[in-house]
C-alpha cells in the first residue's frame, strides 16, 4: 500500500513543482521550458515504478522502468545490430531514395503545368492512404532482407515530399520571378537563386513528416517477415515470448531514433532557412 | 465547368491512364518466369527450355524470346504483380457477388476494421480535444504536456501495436476493444496539436475585444476560441482518421487475427494470394478516401454554415 501512496504522493510534489514554475517570476525563461515537461517526464516514470511494485503488476503486462533500464542496459549489442538493420539500412537509405526520387520528380512536375495538374491531386490522393499495407507485397517482391524495408519506405516517403516540394516551388511571389525576368536569368538560374531558396521551408517540412513515415515503415515492414535480426523482427517475437521488458527496451531505441533522426532534420532546416520569420521568432 | 477545371479533369485521367498502362506493361516482365515454368510443365515449347537457364536471364530478354507468352502473364493464378483487370475482378467478386455475412467478403472484412476505426477515431478524438482544452487553458498543462504531444510525433508509436493487443489479450480483453485502443492512441496526439494551434488562432485583437464586452472565459471559450478553431480542428481530423485506419489494419496483424482488412493482408502474404493482398490493399485505399472525403464534406457544410468557407 505505501508505494501507492507513494505514488500520489509523488504525483502531488511534481504537480505542485511545476505549477510554482508556471506561475512563478521565471515562467517564460527557457530554464523552466525546459524543466517543466523534464519534471512531468520524471513523475510519470517514478509514478509507473512505484505502482507496478506497490500493485505487484506482471511482467508480461507491465514491466516497471528499472527492469527495462536493465534490460536495456544488458542487450545493447541486440539492440545496436537491430538498429543498424532497421533504421540504418532500412529506414535511412529509403528515406534517401524516396526523398530524393520525390525531389526530382517535383522539379518535373513543376516545370510542366500539364503534370502539375494530374499528378498533385494524385499525390495528395496517395498521400492520404493506408501505405504500410503495399508491405507485404514488397516483401514478397525484394526478399526478407533490408531491401524491401527500403522499398516500403520509398513508396511511403514518396508522396507527402512530393506535394510539400511541389507547393514549395510555387512559394515564389509573382513580384519576384518577374525581377528574376528583368535580370534575364535562366530558369536554372532562377530555380536555384530564388525558387529553391523560397521552397526550403516546405521542403523541410515533407522532410520532418518523412522522417516518422521512414521509421513507421521499417518497422512495420518487419512484421510481414525479416531476417532474425530488426527492431520490428525483435519487437514481434519478444511479444511472443512474453519478454515485454525487451519490447520496452526495442521502444525505448525507436522514441530515441525518432527524435534524434527528426532533431537531425530539424537542425539542419535551421541553418538552410535562417531567414524565414518561423526561425527568427 | 470552366475551361480550367476540365483541363484539370484531362490531366489527372491522363496520369491515371499512364499509372494504369505502364502497370501493365509492369505485370509482362514480373509475371514472366512464372508463366514460362507453367507452359514447360504443360509440355509446350519454351525458349530456352530448361529453367535452370531462364533462372539468371534478364526478364526482358524471356519476353523478346517468347512473345506469346505475354498473353498469360496478365491472367495467372498467383501472379508477382496481378494485372489491374484481376484486381477490379477480385474486388468486384468479394464484394458485390459474395453476401456480406460471408468469410470471403470484403465489405464483411472492411466492417470489421472500420469499426474499430470509427471507434478508436471517436475515443481519440475525444480525449485529444479535452487535452487541447486543457493545454490552453493551464499554463501549467501547457509547460508540462505539450512538449511531449510534439516530440510523441516524432516517435513511430505503431511499434506499441503488436504489445498493447498481446497485453490485453493476456487480461482478457480482446476482439474490437485493442484494435481501436491503437486507433485511438494514433489519431490523439495530431489532434491535440491541431486543436492546440486552432484554439489559439484568435489574435490578441479580438481576445481584447471580448475583454471590453466582459466576457468570462468560458463565453470567451464557446463564442471565439471554438469557433475559431473549427478549420485547423478538421484539418486534423483528416490526418487522424487516416493515422486511424493505418492503426486498425496494423492492430491486425500482430495476433493472426482471422477478419478484417489487415488479416487479409496478412493471410493473403502467408499462401502467395497476391490477388488477394491487392485487392485487400485498394479496399482500404477506398475505405481511406471515402473517410476523408466524408470529412471534407462534413467540414464545408460546418464551415459554410459558420460563414468562413473560402
Amino acid at each position: 500500500m505505501i508505494p501507492v501512496l507513494g505514488a500520489i504522493g509523488v504525483w502531488l510534489f511534481g504537480w505542485w513543482l511545476n505549477s510554482r514554475l508556471a506561475c512563478g517570476p521565471y515562467a517564460d525563461t527557457k530554464t523552466v521550458r525546459f524543466l517543466a515537461p523534464l519534471i512531468f517526464g520524471l513523475t510519470v516514470i517514478a509514478i509507473w515504478e512505484l505502482l507496478v511494485r506497490g500493485l505487484d503488476v506482471p511482467l508480461v503486462i507491465l514491466p516497471a522502468p528499472s527492469v527495462i533500464a536493465v534490460r536495456f542496459a544488458d542487450s545493447l549489442p541486440i539492440l545496436w545490430a537491430d538498429f543498424v538493420q532497421t533504421i540504418i539500412k532500412g529506414a535511412l537509405s529509403g528515406y534517401i531514395i524516396g526523398c530524393g526520387s520525390a525531389f526530382l520528380m517535383a522539379i518535373a512536375v513543376d516545370r510542366w503545368d500539364f503534370l502539375r495538374l494530374g499528378l498533385l491531386p494524385v499525390g495528395n490522393f496517395v498521400a492520404a492512404l493506408p501505405i504500410v499495407g503495399t508491405a507485404p507485397i514488397l516483401v514478397m517482391w525484394f526478399g526478407f532482407d533490408w531491401h524491401s524495408k527500403a522499398a516500403v519506405v520509398v513508396v511511403m516517403v514518396f508522396f507527402p515530399m512530393l506535394v510539400n516540394t511541389v507547393a514549395g516551388l510555387r512559394e515564389a511571389t509573382a513580384m519576384q520571378r518577374d525581377l528574376m525576368e528583368t535580370y534575364a536569368a535562366t530558369y536554372w538560374q532562377s530555380f536555384l537563386k530564388l525558387r529553391l531558396p523560397a521552397a526550403m521551408p516546405f521542403i523541410f517540412n515533407g522532410l520532418k513528416i518523412s522522417t516518422t513515415l521512414a521509421l513507421i515503415g521499417a518497422i512495420v515492414a518487419e512484421f510481414f517477415g525479416s531476417p532474425t535480426l530488426g527492431m520490428g523482427f525483435r519487437i514481434s517475437t519478444s511479444v511472443g515470448q512474453l519478454s515485454l521488458d525487451m519490447v520496452w527496451a526495442e521502444i525505448v531505441v525507436a522514441a530515441l531514433a525518432g527524435t534524434a533522426f527528426y532533431g537531425l532534420v530539424a537542425m539542419i532546416e535551421k541553418g538552410v532557412t535562417f531567414w524565414h520569420p518561423s526561425q527568427r521568432g | 465547368m470552366t475551361s480550367a477545371g476540365i483541363k484539370a479533369v484531362w490531366a489527372v485521367l491522363t496520369v491515371v491512364g499512364v499509372i494504369i498502362l505502364f502497370w501493365y506493361a509492369a505485370s509482362v516482365p514480373m509475371n514472366i518466369k512464372g508463366v514460362l515454368t507453367e507452359f514447360e510443365r504443360a509440355g509446350e515449347q519454351v525458349d530456352p527450355p530448361k529453367a535452370v537457364d531462364r533462372r539468371d536471364m534478364s526478364e526482358f530478354e524471356l519476353v523478346i524470346d517468347n512473345p506469346y507468352a505475354i498473353d498469360e502473364t496478365w491472367e495467372q493464378d498467383r501472379p508477382r504483380l496481378p494485372a489491374p483487370h484481376q484486381v477490379a475482378e477480385e474486388l468486384w467478386d468479394t464484394t458485390v457477388e459474395k453476401k456480406i455475412t460471408s468469410k470471403r467478403s470484403l465489405i464483411y472484412h472492411s466492417w470489421v476494421t472500420l469499426s474499430a476505426t470509427i471507434l478508436g477515431f471517436a475515443i481519440g478524438t475525444g480525449l485529444g480535444i479535452l487535452l487541447a482544452v486543457g493545454i490552453v487553458h493551464s499554463r501549467v498543462m501547457d509547460l508540462s504536456v505539450m512538449p511531449w504531444a510534439i516530440v510523441s510525433q516524432t516517435i513511430p508509436i505503431i511499434a506499441l501495436a503488436p504489445m498493447i493487443i498481446v497485453v490485453l489479450y493476456s487480461i482478457g480483453i480482446q476482439g474490437i476493444i485493442p484494435k481501436a485502443i491503437i486507433s485511438a492512441y494514433l489519431s490523439f496526439f495530431p489532434v491535440v496539436v491541431g486543436m492546440v494551434k486552432g484554439l489559439r488562432s484568435p489574435d490578441a485583437m479580438q481576445l481584447d475585444l471580448l475583454r471590453t464586452y466582459n466576457a468570462s472565459r468560458s463565453q470567451g471559450f464557446w463564442k471565439l476560441r471554438l469557433p475559431a478553431s473549427m478549420p485547423y480542428l478538421f484539418t486534423s481530423l483528416k490526418i487522424g482518421i487516416a493515422a486511424s485506419l493505418v492503426g486498425a489494419i496494423v492492430g491486425e496483424l500482430p495476433t493472426g487475427a482471422v477478419a478484417g482488412l489487415g488479416a487479409r493482408l496478412l493471410a493473403g502474404s502467408y499462401y502467395g494470394q497476391t490477388v488477394q493482398i491487392w485487392s485487400a490493399l485498394f479496399a482500404a485505399a477506398i475505405l481511406a478516401a471515402c473517410l476523408v472525403g466524408l470529412l471534407g464534406l462534413i467540414e464545408r457544410a460546418v464551415l459554410k454554415r459558420m460563414g468562413m468557407a473560402q
